[in-house]
Formats: C-alpha cells, sequence, structure tokens
C-alpha cells in the first residue's frame, strides 16, 4: 500500500472547552477523493479545516493528536503559511477577493514573489482551463470577479487555489449554493484535478459523496463513525447509524 | 382600530417627527444668523480683500480684515496634525482591530476612548508645559508657540475619531475574505495590506475625513498653544494663528455692530463652509462603503 498523503492519528479539538472532534483516526491516500459526510454539527467542517490550520485564528481552540502531510507533523513542523500553501481550501460560499478575476488567479502565485507578467498570465490560463472556467471568462479577465455568477465564482475559486499548486484540495460543502448545472460542473473539475491532487470533500449532499468521492467517511456529533470504500459505505455499511443516515432516516 | 390607540400613534409619529426636525431647524438657524449678520461687512469690504487679504487688522486705522493668514494658518495646523494623526490613527486602529490578542485589544479601545473625553483645554495646558518647551529646545527656534505644537496636540485630539471609524470599517470586513487570503497562503501582513485595507478603504477615508473635521473646528487647545500671531505665516516652527482661535480671542473685545463684529461673523461662514464640505467628503465614503 502506498504511505497516506494525510494521516491524523487521535485528533480531538474543542472550542471554549465545548469538544467538538473527539478521537478520531484517518489515513488518507494520495489522488483520491475522500467525501466527509455528516449531519450538522458532527464535527467535519472542523475536522477540514484543522488539516489546514484555518482553525488557528479561532480564540479558545484546543487541539490533542496529530495531523501529518507526507509524514510531517502539520501543527509542529510546518510554518501555517506553508502549510496552507500545499493545502488548499475551498468554502462553501464563493468568497472572490474583492478585484478582478485575473488579479483573483494571481493572488497567491503574486504574494510568493512571481512577478513575471507572462508567467502570470500562463497561470491564469492554466488553471481557469483547470476549473472550466476559462472559455466562459477569457473575453473579461479584468472585470470584477464580484459580477460573476455564484456557480462561476464557486469555480474561480477553485482557479484560484489551483494557482497557488497545492497538493491537497479542501473542499468545505462547495456546491451547497449552486444549482444542479453549476453543481456538474464543479463536481467534474473534482474528478478530473484527483489526478494531480488529493482531495477531501465535505458535503451535506450524500449523493454527491456517492458520485465522486472515491472514500467516505461518515461523522457524527464530533465521531468518526466509518471510513471505506464509497461503494461498501454506501451498499453495505458496517454501522447502525452510517445505515440510518444514507438512507434518510435522520439527519 | 379603537381610537385611542390612534391618537397615541399619532402624538408618538409626531413627537419623533418633531424632534428628527429639531436637529435639521437648528443647522438652518445658525447658517441663516451666520449668514445675516456675516454679510454684513461686505457693505465696506470686497470678498475678495476679506479672503485673499494678506492684513488682518480689525482695530487699527484704517482696519484690515484680510483672512488670508488665518486661513494659512489654520491651513498648516490641520495638515500638520493630519499627518501625524492618520499614519498613526490607521495603525492603530489596524493593530487593534487585525493583530492585537483580545485583552490588549480592550484595554486600547477603552484607552483611545479616554483620549477623546479628555477636554480640550486640558490637551492645551499639557501642550503649553510640555510640548512647547520640548520644541523650543529640540528644533532651536526662538519659541515654541507654534503651529507644529498646534498640529501635535491636534493630532492626539483626531487620533479617537480616526482609530475608531477605521477600527469600526476594518472590523466589518466579511471575515471570509480573509479566510480566503489565509488559505491561499498569504502571510498576516499580506492579507491586511492586500485584502482588508483595500476593502475597508472607504470607511477608512470618512475616518480620516471626520478627523480632519474635528480638527478645523478646535479652538481652545490650538489656542493655547500657536503662539496667536495673526500675520503670514513663514512655515511650522513659526507662530500662527487660525481661524477659529481668532474668533474665540476677539469676540468677547468687539463693538457690536462695528465691522471687526461682522467680520467674526464671516469668519463663522468660511468654517462653516470648510467643515460641511469636509463632512459631506465623509459621508459620500460612507455611503459608499454601505453599497
Amino acid at each position: 500500500m502506498v504511505s497516506p498523503k494525510l494521516s491524523v492519528k487521535n485528533l480531538s479539538v474543542s472550542f471554549d472547552g465545548k469538544p467538538s472532534l473527539g478521537g478520531v483516526h484517518l489515513d488518507i491516500a494520495p489522488h483520491i477523493i475522500l467525501s466527509v459526510i455528516g449531519p450538522a454539527n458532527s464535527g467535519k467542517t472542523t475536522f477540514l479545516r484543522t488539516l489546514n490550520r484555518l482553525n488557528d485564528e479561532e480564540s479558545a481552540m484546543k487541539i490533542t493528536g496529530s495531523v501529518l502531510l507526507d509524514n510531517k507533523d502539520v501543527y509542529r513542523e510546518y510554518d501555517p503559511v506553508i502549510l496552507r500553501r500545499k493545502v488548499g481550501i475551498i468554502f462553501a460560499l464563493p468568497t472572490p477577493l474583492p478585484m478582478t478575476i485575473f488579479e483573483n488567479v494571481i493572488y497567491g502565485p503574486r504574494r510568493q514573489g512571481i512577478q513575471d507578467r507572462n508567467k502570470l498570465s500562463a497561470t491564469v490560463e492554466r488553471c481557469l482551463k483547470e476549473a472550466y472556467l476559462w472559455d466562459e471568462v477569457k473575453d473579461r479577465l479584468h472585470s470584477p470577479a464580484m459580477k460573476l455568477s455564484g456557480g462561476q465564482q464557486q469555480r474561480l475559486c477553485i482557479a484560484r487555489t489551483l494557482a497557488v499548486e497545492p497538493e491537497v484540495i479542501l473542499f468545505d460543502e462547495p456546491c451547497s449554493g449552486l444549482d444542479p448545472i453549476s453543481t456538474a460542473k464543479v463536481e467534474e473539475a473534482m474528478s478530473k484535478l484527483k489526478k494531480h491532487y488529493t482531495i477531501v470533500l465535505v458535503t451535506n449532499n450524500t449523493k454527491q459523496a456517492a458520485r465522486v468521492g472515491d472514500q467516505t467517511a461518515f461523522f457524527l456529533m464530533g465521531e468518526l463513525v466509518e471510513v471505506g470504500d464509497t461503494g461498501s459505505i454506501f451498499t453495505a455499511p458496517r454501522d447502525r447509524r452510517t445505515d440510518d443516515y444514507i438512507s434518510g432516516r435522520f439527519g | 382600530m379603537p381610537v385611542r390607540y390612534k391618537l397615541k400613534e399619532f402624538l408618538f409619529e409626531t413627537i419623533i417627527r418633531a424632534s428628527g426636525l429639531a436637529s435639521i431647524i437648528a443647522v438652518g438657524l445658525i447658517f441663516f444668523f451666520l449668514l445675516k449678520e456675516g454679510t454684513l461687512l461686505f457693505q465696506t469690504q470686497t470678498l475678495g480683500d476679506f479672503l485673499l487679504g494678506k492684513k488682518w487688522y480689525p482695530i487699527s486705522e484704517p482696519p484690515g480684515f484680510g483672512i488670508l493668514p488665518l486661513i494659512l494658518g489654520s491651513l498648516l495646523v490641520t495638515l500638520g496634525a493630519a499627518i501625524i494623526s492618520i499614519p498613526l490613527g490607521i495603525a492603530c486602529a489596524v493593530y487593534i482591530a487585525e493583530v492585537a490578542p483580545p485583552r490588549i485589544k480592550e484595554i486600547l479601545k477603552s484607552g483611545v476612548e479616554l483620549l477623546a473625553a479628555i477636554p480640550s483645554v486640558v490637551l492645551g495646558f499639557i501642550g503649553i508645559v510640555t510640548v512647547v518647551p520640548w520644541i523650543k529646545s529640540t528644533f532651536d527656534v526662538p519659541t515654541g508657540l507654534t503651529a507644529f505644537a498646534g498640529s501635535f496636540i491636534l493630532a492626539f485630539m483626531a487620533m479617537p475619531t480616526v482609530v475608531s471609524i477605521a477600527e469600526d470599517a476594518l472590523h466589518s470586513v466579511p471575515k471570509i475574505y480573509k479566510e480566503g487570503a489565509y488559505a491561499l497562503g498569504a502571510t498576516q501582513w499580506q492579507t491586511i495590506y492586500r485584502v482588508v485595507l483595500p476593502a475597508a478603504a472607504s470607511g477608512i477615508v470618512a475616518a480620516v475625513m471626520l478627523g480632519i473635521g474635528r480638527v478645523v473646528g478646535e479652538t481652545m487647545a490650538v489656542m493655547m498653544v500657536t503662539g496667536n500671531s495673526a500675520s503670514m505665516p513663514k512655515g511650522i516652527f513659526y507662530p500662527v494663528r487660525t481661524l477659529t482661535a481668532t474668533v474665540a480671542a476677539e469676540m468677547g473685545e468687539t463693538v457690536q455692530g462695528s465691522d471687526h463684529y461682522f467680520s467674526l461673523f464671516a469668519i463663522g461662514i468660511v468654517l462653516f463652509v470648510i467643515t460641511f464640505a469636509v463632512n459631506m467628503t465623509a459621508d459620500v465614503f460612507i455611503h459608499r462603503r454601505r453599497k
């Protein structure tokens, strides 16, 4: 077996003394899509944001256990800025920065000191193509990103993340505000992207998890109930609660 | 609806409307009064002589009613105060809103509010005993009572306004912008400089304008530390006199109905127009931010 890209060992997180995640063990192999499902408040978003240390900004967060990226401890051996360049994230709400489409995509590379205009233009084209947005915006790269539709904004956010050349991409309910056609485009992009990246997808939509995930993890009340191949989770779950959730009996 | 509810509704509506109108009426009356008294000056003086005249000798014979030295005095002091307070104020706001740990944030915020609560006359006499001698010895000038002393003191009067409004603007930048920038591997400073500050720009400009408005209208502290010399200002290290200080100093001694009396009202109009313009500019930026 190949060594895991991300390895989560006995991870517990609490905010203000209130536990949010408890004792999570999980390995994520490279170049797969791991879907994370579970009802609200199950800790799945906390789990995701722990992977690239976005929770660091929250006050009163306590964390025990460890997260390893390529066998290096994310919380002890990485600078958060470097880590976030390797582990990108797409949020539930599309969050284009208040600037043009072009500037949004090159925001990350610029911050790393890349100034060469030709190189940046090439990056913009490559990333927008990978995010399936190029054809729709190539004629108006210098118009404000806020003018795009919700689905286009979300794909712009994907392109922007790709421009940083990450190794892992986290998706936090990326399609929750999108119509079915935009959702299909984002899912198509994800399926193509896993060739080059490792993807963790948090979703409220169990059908989406079944469609795009190679593996699926089910969280409930801060606990990782079950993780395995998507096929077996959805056809023959080992835990009763997983069965209840995916068949819609609660949640 | 029963009649007594109707009456109650009507009463409340009337009272609230009257309170709302009261402030506008007050401003209107003040402006009208200023205009009525101030314009009487122009029976004997031309507007050009008044605004551009270089000699302010209101009780000499023949009198001079040129307020150019006073306008320049105000301008010089305001400019100096702006140069000191804008970078300091914005930096302080950024620190409070983005960098400071919660405890220090609270201490700083109440500190800034306290600064706003200090009466200007107190700042003025602190200026006289500390800033003025310091300027005299440090910059080797004949007197420390200079435009620079006024700027320095006023900078600290403008600071609370600039800091609290700018901090507000920074605070209201959506958290998702910041997280978006962090997620792309931006450092904290890059996030502040490239994302948070531009997003809050219009609010910050409004903060600066309101701070300047405060400086232009301030009287007491300036009068105490700028040396009150109504001659054309030669530089930041020379005594000057501002528009406000002139009115405050001379109003009590002037003969009612004289040209001198009317000229002080005319100065009031000039001040009114300046602060009105500054506040309007701030307003435009605040509204742009809400959109």
